[in-house]
C-alpha cells in the first residue's frame, strides 16, 4: 500500500510541475496562434483591419501624370490602371526624372476625374504632401498609399487620379500659378 | 474531545501535545478538517463584512463613506478571500473530515503534508489582509489580477501575488493528498463505481486543481517578474500583451469555477437521497456528468473575454462549447429532481438548503447560459448582471451546499443534534435575504449598471437600496449560524450513530461523535 501511495504521489507531483511549465509554454503558443491566424498584429491591424472593405464592387483606377511647362522633369505613373475594392489599402508608384542640368524643387498637385471622387480618396502617404527636390539627372520612385472610402458613390466605376508637378520656385512658375487652382 | 484523546491513548501512541501545539502539530484528518472549516468561517465573516461595506456605500448614489480606491480594494479583497479563503478551504475541510470516513480509511494518505496544506493558508490570509495597512492599501485591481493594473500597483500587489502562490501550493498539496487517499486507501470491496458521489466529485475536483493551480502560479509568477525583474510578458511598453494574461488566467479561471461547484454537487448528492429516502437516481450518469463537466471546463475559458476582441470563429467556438456544459449540468439537476420524485421526503435543515441549492443554482446556471451568448455578453460584460449570475452560483450554490453539509454532518462530528428551529430560522433568513440582495442585480445589469464602480446613475437607486437591505438581512443572519454551531459543539440532544433515518454509507457506521481514530482496521464493503 505504501508503495502505491508514493507512486501516486510521484505521478501527481510530475503532473503539477508539468502544468506549471505548461503555463509558461502558453506564451509562445499564444504568439504562434496570433501569427498563424493573423490576428493581433499591431500596425497592419490599425491600417487595414479597422477599415471595412467593400468586396461587393470593383472600382477601376486610372493614373495620370503631367508636368507644368515651367518644369524640366519627366514624370510617369509606374502602372496605368488598377482594379480595387473600396476600403482596400492601395499602394501605387510614380517615376520622376530631373532631365535638366541643375537641382529643382517641385511640388505635385493632384486632381481627380470626376472631381467629386476626390472627397473619397483617403491618402495615408503621398509624395504630394511635401515639395520634392531632385538633383540634376536624378531619378526617383515615389509611392502613394491610400484607401478609397467605402461610402464612395456607387455610380463611380472609373476614377482618374492625376498629378501635375509644378516648379516650386515662384519666379519660374509665376505664369503657371496664375492659371492653376490647386485642389486636394 | 476528551473521548477522542482516550481513544488515542488506547492505541498506545505517545500522548498528544495540548493547547495551541495540539492544533499546530496535528496530523489527524478530523482535526485538520475542523481547522479548515473554522478558518473558512472566520474568513466568511471577514469577507462578508467587506461585502456589507460595499453595499453600504452603494445604498445611495454619490460618494458617502469611503474613498473610491478603498471601495476598489474592498471589491478585490472580497472576491479573492471568498474564493480562496472561504469556499475552497471549506470544501477541503469537508474532504478531510469525510473522505476517509466515507471510504473506510484510517486517515489521509500523507498526514504531515496535510498539516502543511492547512497551515500555509493562515499565512496567506495574513499576507492578504495585512496589505490593507501597507502604503497604498490592499490590492485594488480586481480579483482577476489583470495587467496593466497589477503591474503598476504598490508593494501590496507583490504580497498578494505571493499569497496566491502560497494558497495555490496549499491547494495542490491538499489535492495530491485527496487523490492518493481515494485511489489507494479505499476499504476492500469499495470499487470506484461504488464510491459515494461526494468522494467522486472531490476526486475530479482534485484533478482539476492539480491541472490548473500550477497554471495560475505560472501566470502570477510572470506578473511578479514583469513587476520586479524587467520581463515583458504582459507589459505592452516592452512588447508584451496584457490580453495574453487574460487567456492564461481564464485557462485556470474557468476550471476553477467548477472547482468551486463540483464538491457542492457532491454534498447535495449525499443529502437529497438521505431525506428522500431513495438511492440517488442515475448514479453512473452523475459520475460521467461530473467528468464531462471537468473536461469541457478546459475548452471554454475565452467566454470570460468576448469583449476584448477575438475572431468570430473563436467567439462561436467558445459560445457553443460553453452551452454544451449545460447538458451534463442539466443531467445532474434532473437526477436530483428524479431522486426526490415520489420519495418519502422530510425537510430538515440540510434538505432545505439542498433543495434551495437545486432551485437557485439552476437560476444561476441559466443566467450563465444567457451570458454564454457572445452578442449578449458584449452588452452585459462587466455589468451587475454578471454579479447577479456568479453570486447565484457561488452563494446559493457553493455556500448553501456548505451550510447543507455542515447541518448534515455536524451531528456526526460533534455527537450532538443541532437546534432544528434555529437551523430553519437561519435557512429562511438566508434564502430570503440572499434573493433580496442578488435578484434585483439582474435588472440593474440589464439596465446597464457597471460593476466595480462606487457611484451610479440616479435611476438605479431603488434597486440598489433593496439589494443593500437584503445584504444586511443575509449577512447578520449568518450570526445565527455561528451561534448554532457553537451551541451544537457545547451540547444538545445526543445524536445516534446513524443520525438520519435515511442515511447510507460508511461514515454512519462509526459512533457519534466520530472517535479520534476510525477504521484502523478497514471495513469490508460487500
Amino acid at each position: 500500500m505504501a508503495a502505491g501511495k508514493s507512486t501516486t504521489l510521484t505521478k501527481l507531483i510530475v503532473v503539477a510541475l508539468g502544468m506549471f511549465g505548461f503555463g509558461f509554454a502558453l506564451v509562445p503558443f499564444y504568439y504562434k496562434i496570433c501569427e498563424v491566424t493573423g490576428i493581433n498584429s499591431g500596425d497592419e491591424q490599425s491600417l487595414v483591419k479597422n477599415t471595412q472593405v467593400d468586396t461587393s464592387r470593383w472600382v477601376t483606377l486610372e493614373f495620370d501624370a503631367n508636368t507644368n511647362e515651367g518644369l524640366q522633369w519627366q514624370f510617369t505613373p509606374v502602372q496605368r490602371s488598377l482594379k480595387v475594392h473600396p476600403g482596400q489599402l492601395v499602394q501605387v508608384e510614380y517615376d520622376v526624372v530631373n532631365t535638366s542640368d541643375h537641382a529643382i524643387v517641385g511640388q505635385a498637385v493632384p486632381s481627380y476625374g470626376p472631381a467629386r471622387a476626390g472627397a473619397f480618396f483617403k491618402k495615408i502617404e503621398c509624395f504630394c504632401f511635401t515639395p520634392q527636390k531632385l538633383a540634376a539627372g536624378e531619378r526617383r520612385r515615389m509611392p502613394v498609399l491610400f484607401v478609397l472610402d467605402p461610402s464612395m458613390d456607387k455610380d463611380l466605376h472609373t476614377v482618374t487620379l492625376s498629378y501635375t508637378f509644378f516648379n516650386a520656385d515662384v519666379k519660374a512658375q509665376t505664369a503657371a500659378l496664375r492659371k492653376t487652382v490647386p485642389h486636394g | 474531545m476528551s473521548d477522542a484523546a482516550h481513544a488515542h491513548d488506547d492505541h498506545g501512541h505517545h500522548a498528544h501535545p495540548t493547547g495551541i501545539m495540539r492544533w499546530l502539530t496535528t496530523t489527524n484528518h478530523k482535526d485538520i478538517g475542523s481547522l479548515y472549516l473554522w478558518f473558512s468561517l472566520i474568513m466568511l465573516f471577514t469577507a462578508g463584512s467587506m461585502a456589507l461595506l460595499i453595499r453600504s456605500e452603494l445604498f445611495e448614489p454619490g460618494m458617502q463613506l469611503m474613498h473610491p480606491d478603498f471601495f476598489n480594494q474592498l471589491t478585490t479583497m472580497h472576491g479573492l478571500i471568498m474564493i480562496f479563503g472561504v469556499i475552497m478551504p471549506a470544501f477541503t475541510g469537508f474532504a478531510n473530515w469525510q473522505v476517509p470516513l466515507m471510504i473506510g480509511a484510517p486517515d489521509m494518505a500523507f498526514p504531515r503534508m496535510n498539516n502543511w496544506s492547512f497551515w500555509l493558508l493562515p499565512v496567506a490570509g495574513i499576507m492578504l489582509l495585512g496589505s490593507f495597512w501597507l502604503p497604498g492599501g490592499a490590492v485594488a485591481g480586481g480579483w482577476t489580477m489583470y495587467p496593466p493594473l497589477f503591474i503598476q500597483g504598490g508593494v501590496s500587489y507583490d504580497l498578494t501575488i505571493l499569497a496566491v502562490h502560497i494558497m495555490g501550493l496549499s491547494s495542490i498539496m491538499g489535492s495530491i493528498n485527496i487523490i492518493t487517499t481515494i485511489l489507494n486507501m479505499r476499504a476492500p470491496g469499495l470499487t470506484l463505481m461504488k464510491m459515494p458521489m461526494f468522494v467522486w466529485t472531490w476526486l475530479i475536483t482534485a484533478y482539476l486543481l492539480i491541472a490548473t493551480m500550477p497554471v495560475l502560479a505560472g501566470a502570477v509568477t510572470m506578473l511578479l517578474t514583469d513587476r520586479n525583474f524587467g520581463t515583458h510578458f504582459f507589459n505592452a511598453a516592452g512588447g508584451g500583451d496584457p490580453v495574453m494574461f487574460q487567456h492564461i488566467f481564464w485557462f485556470f479561471g474557468h476550471p476553477e469555477v467548477y472547482i468551486l461547484i463540483l464538491p457542492a454537487f457532491g454534498i447535495v448528492s449525499q443529502i437529497i437521497p438521505t431525506f428522500a429516502r431513495k438511492p440517488l437516481f442515475g448514479y453512473a450518469s452523475m459520475v460521467y456528468a461530473t467528468g464531462s463537466i471537468a473536461i469541457l471546463s478546459f475548452i471554454v475559458w475565452a467566454h470570460h473575454m468576448f469583449a476584448v476582441g477575438m475572431p468570430v470563429s473563436a467567439q462561436l467556438f467558445f459560445m457553443f462549447s460553453t452551452m454544451l456544459i449545460a447538458v451534463p449540468t442539466g443531467v445532474k439537476v434532473f437526477n436530483w429532481v428524479a431522486t426526490m420524485w415520489k420519495g418519502s421526503m422530510t425537510f430538515e435543515t440540510p434538505m432545505l438548503f439542498a433543495i434551495a441549492f437545486v432551485c437557485l443554482f439552476t437560476i444561476g446556471g441559466f443566467s450563465g447560459l444567457v451570458l454564454a451568448m457572445a452578442p449578449v455578453d458584449i452588452q452585459l460584460q462587466d455589468t451587475y448582471y454578471v454579479v447577479a449570475h456568479f453570486h447565484y452560483v457561488l452563494v446559493s450554490g457553493a455556500l448553501f451546499s456548505i451550510f447543507a453539509g455542515i447541518y448534515f454532518w455536524l451531528p456526526k462530528w460533534t455527537g450532538h443534534m443541532y437546534n432544528e428551529t434555529l437551523g430553519k430560522v437561519h435557512f429562511w433568513l438566508s434564502v430570503i435575504g440572499m434573493n433580496i440582495v442578488f435578484f434585483p442585480m439582474h435588472f440593474l445589469g440589464l439596465a446597464g449598471m457597471p460593476r466595480r464602480i462606487p457611484d451610479y446613475a440616479l435611476q438605479f437607486t431603488e434597486f440598489n437600496q433593496i439589494a443593500t437591505v437584503g445584504a444586511f438581512i443575509f449577512g447578520f443572519s449568518q450570526l445565527i449560524f455561528l451561534v448554532l454551531v457553537l451551541k451544537t459543539i457545547k451540547g444538545g440532544a445526543k445524536a445516534s450513530d446513524r443520525v438520519w433515518e435515511g442515511a447510507q454509507g460508511l461514515e454512519w457506521t462509526v459512533p457519534s461523535p466520530a472517535p479520534y481514530h476510525t477504521f484502523e482496521t478497514a471495513p469490508v464493503v460487500k
